[in-house]
């Protein structure tokens, strides 16, 4: 990874010149037989891929009203193609978003539209050839599903969904990504997508309880399985381990500990990331929420309450009453989804961010903080995509931004914004999303970076900000590895419930 | 002779324009949207979507956020297009509907317009690299198209002077199913082979944007999934 450099600074942020072809050759390694038939994929690419790749777009384009507007209500008005970060950083014409989806849109052109049959070179339809299949490959790969270009595009046409599908596609006829499909694969067998064993887990836990209490003095515990508590906590196999993530662990454990909550952690849902999601497929996307709902009715939890990552928030929030009851509201006769929702309580959004859960609290007045604990930090916040773009937070539209920076305000002094034109729904995503926070894409994750680098550089100039808080355990893993490449030293990046850590005062109360 | 052909034209285009466009848009109804999907900042409520998607349709609101020039551009060409067509009405309704009337001054104008704001479009199309890069031919002809029609109508408003009333005589027959004489005038001819042309592509082509808007998802959802149970049949289908 040595030869890999950061992009330079734009000098002024225009938009980038084309260079075609600049990002041709980037291909993830392919998933291996093994990998994909443990999740119910053909181990290779098969014969008759053509067929079978046309027939299961025609599927999707029957399920899903999405993909089927999408395909037809483009018009190339252009407004979304300088929007995609990979695009700015990689300026390969195939990395702007409606490029992206034209990869499909001209296959969709062909087969499913009578101008695309009759005038294929017209209205720009193309064959499915092994070449094209190859594109798909490649390209539909340096999408994070961040859904930038949706917030622009007039028909809000949503490239995310573009590319899932493209992988669902591809997923079918064995020519699946590695890295996503191996970590679904270990999310089935092990309980999480680190591969980390219940007795690892439990030993990483005991661990933890030690060092808070030489650090505070104090008895914090970090529960795991244990029936009939308020809460279950769903958090990213990340937080249990990894750098700066563990921190942020630590804090949500002090901010229960702290408002006197039973909780409780699940050794068989250890884990809120789902990379069904990345791959498109509804089947998984299920199976791996379904785990949590299992453990949900299993432990008679009465509150569910999801860490600090991005794309797990979408799904919790955005997918998880669909597929698997955790919400509210199902119908009378919604037998499936009233099992669960009959035990949820629901004075309480279901389910409920730990940013909400830690908001709710401050507010009613049951934390108390030293602000001063996060003095030697001036922070920034960096929106995670999914987080901004794909759920919401709290009572009102935009909750999802304001009450982490409320909670980042309420335990530190210094607080400051980003170029606005890169935070909220605009923000842009960390460049490791959508199952590309893998070694052999680093490439196109650093490239990728570069608009946040930019911005972030222009507040450390500015005010001198030496820390940027996240809620995302991707993104806490990417920058952590981009950030030294653009001259930041990693430990810049953080959660805000590492800064929640810092401040909190864990008096008896 | 050429009564009779622009006649069956014009039923075959009206035919094709009304019975494409319901099909396509039955296709739109009936295609379950599984997930809830709409993008932030989005509405809470159904009134809220509502007023999303009025603000997204009369102003583009969201094209505004992403280029002004597009922008622009493209809302310079439909408003005056929604004018020009507003100011057509009276060659199909006899006695002219008050409210007409009272924009055929600036529907006249909103023709100049029109041709501006897609001559614009165009060039962005031809000088923009980005642009250029994601056109297809037909992207191209239909601009041409477009244009060809607002210059063909323009130059008979200005120039030749059409005789209306005759045109006005021969649509307001096809409406009663009998064909009278529309004028020899080449220029009309064009205007109105175009304007066929145009209408019966409409369903097979991009123009899918104008009911397609209205079925997108990421703009048509309320963003209340936790608060209500959204499935999909063939999803729920998986917990029987
Ligand atoms: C619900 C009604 C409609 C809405 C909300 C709508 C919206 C839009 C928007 C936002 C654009 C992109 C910006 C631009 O390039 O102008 C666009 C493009 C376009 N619209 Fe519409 N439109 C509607 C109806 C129509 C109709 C009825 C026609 C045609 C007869 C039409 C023809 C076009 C064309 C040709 C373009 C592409 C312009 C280009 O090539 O740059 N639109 N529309
Ligand atoms: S979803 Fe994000 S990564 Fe994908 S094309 Fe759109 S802006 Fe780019
Ligand atoms: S903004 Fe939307 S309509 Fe315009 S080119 Fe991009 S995807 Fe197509």
């Amino acid at each position: 990874m040595a030869d890999i450099v950061a992009p330079p600074y734009r000098v002024i942020p225009i938009i980038p010149a084309l260079i075609p072809g600049a990002m041709e050759g980037l291909k993830p390694f392919v998933a291996n037989e093994k990998i994909n038939t443990a999740i119910g994929f053909p181990g290779e690419l098969v014969e008759d891929w053509h067929d079978k790749a046309i027939a299961k777009m025609g599927e999707l384009l029957g399920k899903y009203r999405s993909l089927k507007v999408y395909m037809d209500a483009c018009v190339h008005c252009g407004a979304c193609s300088d929007k995609c970060h990979y695009f700015i950083g990689t300026q390969d014409p195939k990395n702007m978003p409606v490029a992206r989806q034209d990869l499909m849109r001209s296959v969709y052109r062909r087969y499913f539209t009578m101008a695309g049959k009759l005038f294929p070179g017209f209205v720009g339809a193309r064959d499915l050839t092994r070449e094209v299949l190859d594109e798909w490959y490649s390209y539909f790969h340096q999408c994070s599903e961040c859904r930038r270009c949706s917030v622009f595009c007039p028909y809000g046409i949503d490239t995310a969904e573009v590319t899932m599908a493209a992988r669902e596609i591809l997923d079918s006829i064995g020519y699946g990504q590695k890295y996503s499909n191996e970590i679904i694969g270990k999310v089935h067998r092990i309980g999480n997508n680190l591969g980390l064993p219940g007795p690892a887990l439990l030993d990483t836990l005991e661990g933890l309880e030690e060092d808070v209490k030489d650090a505070t003095g104090i008895d914090v515990r970090f529960p795991i399985d244990v029936k009939g508590s308020e809460v279950l906590l769903i958090t990213p196999s990340a937080d249990f381990f990894a750098e700066p993530h563990i921190d942020s662990l630590v804090g949500y454990a002090k901010v229960f500990h702290a408002t006197g909550t039973s909780w409780t952690l699940s050794s068989m849902a250890s884990e809120a990331g789902n990379f069904g999601m990345f791959i498109g497929n509804y089947d998984q996307l299920r199976k791996i929420a379904m785990r949590i709902r299992e453990v949900a009715l299993e432990l008679g939890v009465k509150r569910i309450v999801v860490g600090e990552c991005g794309h797990a928030w979408r799904v919790a929030y955005s997918f998880w009453n669909t597929l698997t009851g955790v919400g509210d509201g199902a119908s009378e006769n919604d037998r499936f989804a009233q099992m669960l929702q009959k035990q949820l309580d629901h004075r309480y959004k279901q389910p409920m961010h730990i940013c909400e859960f830690t908001w709710d609290m401050i507010g009613q007045g049951a934390l108390s903080f030293d602000k001063s604990k996060n003095d030697k930090h001036i922070i920034t916040f960096h929106d995670s995509c999914n987080v901004a773009r794909g759920s919401r937070m709290g009572d009102f539209a935009g909750g999802q931004f304001e009450i982490p920076r409320n909670i980042i305000k309420a335990v530190a002094n210094n607080f400051v914004e980003m170029a606005p034109e890169t935070t909220r729904e605009q923000t842009f995503c960390c460049g490791g999303g959508g199952g590309l926070l893998t070694d052999d894409l680093m490439d196109i994750r650093v490239k990728g970076a570069l608009p946040r680098m930019e911005v972030l550089q222009q507040v450390v100039d500015e005010h001198g900000v030496n820390f940027m808080a996240t809620i995302c355990a991707i993104c806490k893993a990417q920058f952590t590895k981009v950030m030294p490449i653009y001259g930041f030293d990693r430990r810049m990046v953080g959660g805000v419930h590492q800064l929640v850590s810092n401040a909190i005062i864990l008096g008896d109360k | 002779m050429v009564n009779t052909l622009f006649a069956i034209l014009f039923y075959l285009a009206t035919l094709i324009l009304v019975v494409g466009v319901l099909y396509r848009i039955n296709i739109y109804a009936r295609t379950p949207a599984p997930l809830k999907i709409p993008t932030t900042p989005a509405p809470t409520t159904q009134t809220g979507v509502v007023l999303r998607m009025a603000r997204e349709v009369v102003f583009f609101e969201s094209l505004f956020k992403a280029n002004l020039w597009i922008w622009a551009l493209g809302w310079l060409f439909h408003a005056s297009l929604a004018l020009v067509l507003m100011r057509h009405l009276r060659y199909f309704t006899e006695p002219v509907w008050g409210w007409v009337v009272l924009i055929q001054p600036f529907g006249m104008y909103a023709g100049i317009t029109m041709v501006l704001g897609l001559c614009g479009l165009w060039a962005r199309r031809l000088f923009v690299e980005r642009i250029r890069y994601i056109s297809t031919p037909s992207d191209h002809a239909m601009l041409i198209l477009l244009i060809g029609i607002g210059v063909s109508g323009l130059l008979m408003s200005f120039v030749t002077r059409a005789d209306v009333v005759a045109v006005k005589n021969f649509f307001t027959g096809l409406m009663g199913f009998s064909i009278n004489t529309l004028p020899s005038d080449f220029v009309l001819y064009f205007h109105l082979i175009s304007v066929a042309a145009l209408m019966a592509i409409f369903p097979i082509s991009k123009l899918l944007h104008a009911p397609g808007i209205f079925f997108s998802p990421s703009r048509n959802q309320a963003d209340n999934p936790r608060e209500k149970r959204h499935i999909a049949p063939w999803a729920a289908e998986m917990e029987k």
